[in-house]
């Protein structure tokens, strides 16, 4: 099959994913540079921030404007979780604010899970050098 | 004694605001540039393996969910070779809030605990760093689903 | 031996410091004080499977160096003080469990090293013959217990210190030629109520003024009297706080003191943010560099204050402040 590049590498949608991303992580970074925040503390602000902007419809717009630039930061990861629970609700009623979040989310979290293991079986920490 | 010199241990407030003054801040103007760059990198790739899911008549969910396995699938990869956590180093948040950093902070602890065993070293800390982010994501999306529902009652049939 | 002023203890026959022993890790032998170390190590494992198991042969293998450096037989030594950084301080406990000698661990974080010579130098005065003093710590353990796994890709703020790999002994006798032990102050708890795990500098400097201003004043000797006056592991922060809040007191200690953590990294190639820390910072620093200086009388009086901060991982999630402590111990030739 051939493959259109000139699609692949659309320059518009890349220049805005590459925007929206990067400013999304700067907010991060001066999260860790002006408060004691731990990393773990800034990924749950980051996840319950993007649910609840999911929830309430906005981060949508984000997401169809910049695609990846908003999916792939940790706020997309909530942002998924809320989607997948509306959609759950709607389809399902109460059982889908349940299922239908993690269902959304499972192909992220499952291969994190596994490899995860699989990095851990076959690798072993290092003494960082810096 | 130097009368100019204040006590700076005269109470705990004061030695506190003293700290602060004292202690070098990050250089966060460098390091937001790093983030910045590494981080819109990083979900740039994601938007080059979405769009070629596109070209393949993949709708957007799944080319997402495609998306997050193969960037995952590479941090992991990364942390497993002692790589990432240099690019992390340098890039602060750039690497930390895309999805390769919720991989990362759940390869590493794995990977550190190893020597208390498969099971409950690896198995049992893998989510040390990185078990709050589900807890509160999917309990979020829990309560985005409940007021969902509340508020879209009619439109929706009650199982 | 006797108390003079509020907490420091004169000996009447000061106990000697017979000899010492080092070993550190890769990183602290690319250092500005590699020359001074006893062996230096290629990797941080060692040869070993965990870094736990890899502090616990640190330990031992220095203890094995400086009872044979002295030539002292082991069952000639009387007691053993050691301890270091890890919960239960099973880096001291398992590296020393087959060695056969009375042995008490203590802790007192990164001040465990001069605590464990305070304690040594009272027994060496009251009935021992010899005593041996031993800590450690590594980077790696320390890092795993109290902070993230080495993997996590996050940043080091500036103001956080580099746990040292290493370790260092010393035996102590009661008939020796010197370098010795004459007073000792043990130092008070004081918490100026820093938080920051990451600016343990801070949270000890108050520690560390509190014990050398009690020195001073129980010893009636000022700063001058002193060639070197060595804290163990404020770092880069804390050396600097250490000096205003002296210089707030009428001290000046500007010109003749220094502190383990700054000496033993370089900090412009070696990125270490604030210093050096750990049990084993101190130890390995007046083990390899210090006690050669005093034998080679380039240093004739010594005072050497390691300070400690007094907390865990449980601890400062708990949102508690960080209590620091500075034991002193001044030594001459």
């Amino acid at each position: 099959m051939s493959v259109d590049w000139s699609q692949v590498f659309d320059l518009m949608s890349l220049l805005k994913c590459f925007v929206v991303g990067g400013i999304i992580c700067v907010i991060g970074q001066i999260l860790i540079d002006k408060t004691k925040l731990t990393p773990a503390r800034i990924l749950v602000i980051f996840v319950t921030t993007g649910a609840v902007l999911g929830g309430l419809g906005i981060y949508q717009y984000l997401v169809d404007f910049a695609g990846s630039g908003a999916t792939v930061p940790l706020t997309g990861f909530g942002y998924n979780l809320a989607k997948g629970a509306i959609e759950g609700v709607k389809q399902y009623g109460l059982v889908g604010a349940f299922t239908g979040g993690v269902k959304n989310a499972a192909g992220g979290i499952a291969s994190a899970v596994f490899f995860g293991y699989l990095a851990a079986l076959i690798s072993k920490p290092k003494m960082k050098k810096q | 004694m130097n009368s100019n010199s204040s006590n700076p241990i005269e109470s705990k407030q004061k030695y506190q605001e003293y700290v602060d003054k004292k202690s070098p801040n990050s250089p966060i103007l460098k390091n937001c540039f790093n983030a910045f760059w590494v981080g819109g990198l990083i979900c740039t790739i994601g938007q080059i393996i979405s769009n070629i899911c596109k070209i393949r008549g993949l709708d957007l969910s799944v080319s997402s969910t495609i998306v997050s396995i193969i960037l995952i699938g590479i941090s992991a990869f990364l942390t497993g070779l002692n790589i990432f956590n240099k690019i992390g180093k340098f890039a602060g948040a750039g690497s930390l809030i895309p999805i390769t950093g919720f991989a990362n902070s759940i390869v590493s602890p794995a990977m550190e605990y190893k020597s208390e065993g498969y099971v409950m070293g690896v198995g049992g800390k893998m989510f040390t760093v990185a078990g709050p982010v589900l807890v509160f994501g999917i309990s979020a999306s829990i309560i985005v689903g409940f007021v969902y529902l509340i508020f879209n009652t009619q439109s929706i049939t009650l199982v | 031996m006797k108390k003079i002023g509020k907490q420091t203890i004169v000996f009447d026959n000061p106990p000697t410091i017979l000899d010492c022993a080092s070993i550190v890790g890769p990183k602290e032998a690319q250092g500005p004080l590699c020359k001074y170390f006893d062996q230096t190590l290629e990797d941080e494992f060692w040869g070993e499977k965990t870094w736990e198991k890899a502090e616990s042969k640190i330990i031992k293998e220095t203890v094995n160096a400086v009872i044979h450096k002295s030539g002292v037989s082991s069952d000639k030594i009387d007691l053993c003080f050691a301890g270091d950084l890890l919960n239960q301080c099973i880096s001291s406990s398992f590296g020393l469990r087959d060695i056969n000698i009375p042995f008490f661990g203590v802790f007192g974080a990164c001040s465990t090293f001069v605590e464990s010579m305070c304690l040594g130098s009272i027994c060496v005065e009251s009935f021992s013959e010899n005593v041996l003093c031993a800590t450690s710590s590594h980077f790696c353990s320390a890092e795993k217990q109290f902070r993230f796994p080495l993997e996590l890709g996050n940043q080091r703020p500036p103001t956080s210190q580099w746990t040292v790999t290493g370790a260092g002994a010393t035996i102590l006798t009661k008939s020796g030629q010197g370098p010795f032990i004459t007073t000792i102050t043990p130092g008070k708890i004081v918490d100026m109520g820093i938080k920051d795990a990451n600016n343990m500098g801070a949270a000890m400097a108050p520690a560390f003024a509190n014990t050398l201003i009690e020195h001073f004043l129980d010893t009636g000797r000022n700063p001058n009297y002193y060639d070197a006056i060595i804290s163990g592991d404020l770092g880069y922060i804390g050396k600097d706080i250490a000096i205003d809040i002296l210089k707030s007191q009428g001290y000046n200690i500007k010109s003749n003191y220094n502190d383990c953590g700054i000496l033993i990294f370089d900090k412009s190639s070696q990125d270490t943010h604030s210093g050096g820390s750990g049990c084993g910072c101190c130890a390995s620093v007046f083990s390899g560099y210090l006690f050669k200086e005093l034998k080679d009388r380039k240093i004739k009086k010594l005072l050497l204050i390691a300070t400690g901060a007094l907390m865990n991982s449980t601890s400062s999630q708990q949102g508690e402040s960080i209590p620091g402590i500075a034991h002193a111990i001044s030594i001459e030739v």
